[in-house]
């Protein structure tokens, strides 16, 4: 399957977001996530599933003003 | 000075972007005696932890947090934004920036009010980025925002109050909503510009970080801050056109 990571194309298999986060490598990385622009809540993650050609946000902490 | 219920001492709300190392960030918040810093949310990959690290860092300075959503142009983004800020950084509170126009980082009021509305029936507490408008300040605060931050001028542009006039009204406007000057500042001077106003509190941050020494800066800020304060709460004297003698004329000698 196709997910666009942040802007760039990776392919994975999974089949829900807590299982592509995990082969993505953010296993215990304080993140949050959004798909196709909307906001997942880490409490869903389990119960959300992902499709070929899914945009997914992950965002962390950074400096700003 | 209560935002949100929250009672604060400083007048002073600083960002932590820019700066030379973690460690002058740092050195620069305490001499800036801030007790609320403003953060952001960006992309990590998988491998990286940088995010990770940064929130280490900043939980351990004691802080209170205000997230943002800078670089956020549409309301989707900017609504998106402040859910995921408020999950990562366990806060209500959040520094809503939707812009309008790259060039100037003009807000676009049109979105803001209407992502204030969302966000605030989400139960946000919203601190939002906006310009010296009245109509739009009004409109802001009907959709439940309590803190209203208007500008001073473009972000990181270092002009000061760009309309000192419109600022004033402001402030004459809403006399108890908590008001900030957010964006702008390049200069103690204009930080306590702003306080002589009357305004609550400034927001600043390339200021100090592209200072050739951000510490002292942050200091010099913090001064500038509780002078304009202080200058304000002692009823300054109006202006005049001519000139007025301070040394009184009467017992003056006549040697003529």
């Amino acid at each position: 399957m196709r997910i666009l990571l942040n802007g760039t194309e990776h392919r994975l298999e999974a089949n829900r977001l807590d299982q592509a986060l995990e082969a993505l490598g953010y296993k215990g990385a304080i993140v949050a996530t959004a798909v196709n622009g909307r906001f997942v809540p880490t409490a869903q993650r389990a119960t959300t599933p992902l499709a070929d050609g899914d945009h997914l946000e992950v965002l962390a902490p950074m400096q700003g003003g | 000075m209560d935002f949100y219920g929250v009672e604060l001492s400083s007048r002073l709300l600083l960002g932590t972007a820019r700066y030379p190392s973690p460690k002058i960030l740092e050195a620069a918040i305490r001499a800036s005696r801030a007790e609320i810093v403003t953060v952001s949310l960006r992309r990590e990959g998988g491998e990286q932890r940088a995010g990770q690290a940064f929130w280490s860092f900043i939980r351990e300075l004691g802080v209170r947090i205000l997230p943002n959503t800078a670089g956020c142009h549409s309301v989707k983004e900017a609504v998106s934004t402040a859910h995921m800020a408020r999950e990562l950084f366990g806060t209500t509170w959040i520094k809503l920036e939707v812009i309008g126009e790259a060039d100037t980082l003009q807000p676009d009021v049109f979105g803001l009010v209407e992502a204030a509305r969302i966000l605030a029936e989400d139960g946000f507490d919203i601190f939002p980025y906006t310009t010296e408008d009245l109509v739009v300040a009004e409109r802001l605060l009907e959709a439940g925002c309590r803190v209203l931050m208007p500008w001073g001028a473009p972000i990181g542009s270092a002009r000061g109050l760009n309309n000192l006039f419109g600022l004033r009204a402001m402030r004459a406007h809403f006399p108890d909503v908590p008001l900030v000057i957010d964006a702008g500042l390049g200069l103690p001077s204009h930080a306590a510009a702003a306080m002589e106003l009357g305004y609550d509190a400034v927001l600043l941050n390339t200021a100090v970080a592209e200072a050739g020494d951000p510490v002292r800066m942050a200091e010099a800020f913090a001064l500038a801050v509780e002078a304009g304060r202080m200058a304000h709460a002692a009823s300054p004297m109006e202006p005049r056109d001519m000139a007025a003698p301070s040394t009184p004329v009467v017992g003056k000698a006549q040697l003529t």
